[in-house]
């Protein structure tokens, strides 16, 4: 399948997730955030990094750049929108996904392996993954706290819409493995429809044996359409 | 006729604010008491060619809410004024 990985003015994790997405296979082009179009077949990812230097609030002023018409036609026609990050941020401000990411509890940025537990495998994101499943997957964020009202946090959860959640190492999800202060220590949401995944940890920098671990993987290859390997 | 448009944006009081926790914090190592608690917004100066007050007063009441701040976690104040 081929991704269109779009270029925001401080986007730094753009090269990454091209790579990624190639050693696994697909194709995968830059497109900058002046640009108009996206296929109608094509999956969409905004990369993590800094877009407009976080001024005013994280992906607020990139939510107004001119590809983001096209990136919310091709969620609502069901095209697969993966946001990482910052691109999890730009997707909250633009309404794609519910909620907002705050300031880390802690004021830290925290950059290290986190570990993930697989909520349902219910989503193509997911597909790869039993529930319960342990993922380490890199964060490295300083606004990573999510944050919604109790309607939208109840809504979520009844939906089976929180896909990865912040564990320890035994897939516990405990207060102690929450490195941000997200309400139910939520890493990962997708949209009503499943098309729109939103996640704060970085699938992309961990897709091969090199980069420490292959746990990532599955999260691409299931946006990518491609199902479990059994 | 110039308009001046200031907007204070603070967190919800709902949504915990670490930088506010951090700055009481430091207050208390600095031997100030009393200070119950501190909450850090922003303040949003804006200089405008105005015309008709109340379209601008509803056109800013309008970017407070799409641009400036995010109404899940913030809330906005306007206070629009004569002069530069």
């Amino acid at each position: 399948m081929r991704f269109a990985v779009i270029q925001f003015p401080g986007s730094n994790c753009d090269q990454d997730c091209v790579h990624a997405l190639q050693v696994l296979g697909q194709e995968a082009r830059l497109v900058w955030h002046q640009e108009t179009m996206i296929d109608p077949e094509e999956g969409v990812i905004l990369p993590g990094g800094f877009s407009y230097g976080d001024y005013l609030r994280c992906g607020a002023i990139a939510r107004f750049s001119p590809i983001m018409p096209a990136v919310k036609a091709a969620a609502e026609r069901g095209q697969v929108v993966v946001g990482i990050c910052n691109g999890f941020q730009i997707l909250c401000e633009a309404g794609l996904l519910p909620g907002a990411l705050t300031r880390n509890e802690g004021l830290h940025f925290r950059c290290e392996k986190a570990y993930l537990r697989v909520e349902t495998p219910a989503s193509r994101f997911t597909s790869h993954y039993v529930t319960g499943e342990t993922l380490t997957i890199p964060i490295a964020h300083g606004e990573g706290c999510y944050r919604a009202s109790p309607e939208i946090l109840q809504e979520l959860e009844a939906q089976q819409r929180v896909l990865f959640r912040y564990c320890n190492a035994e897939g516990q999800v405990v207060p102690e493995a929450n490195p941000n202060g997200s309400s139910h220590n939520i890493a990962g949401i997708c949209n009503a429809q499943r098309n729109v995944l939103g996640m704060m940890p970085h699938p992309e920098r961990c897709c091969e044996v090199e980069m420490g671990g292959t746990d990532g993987r599955g999260i691409l290859f299931g946006a990518a359409g491609i199902g479990r390997k059994i | 006729m110039k308009m001046k448009a200031i907007v204070t944006v603070t967190l919800k009081p709902s949504i915990l604010d670490p930088q506010g926790e951090a700055v009481a914090h430091a207050l208390q190592n600095m031997g100030v008491k009393g200070v119950q608690s501190v909450r850090i917004g922003k303040h949003i100066e804006l200089e405008i060619e105005g015309g008709d007050e109340k379209a601008l007063r509803s056109k800013l009441e309008e970017i407070s809410k799409e641009l400036l701040s995010n109404p899940v976690m913030e809330n906005s104040h306007l206070d629009l004024r004569a002069g530069g």
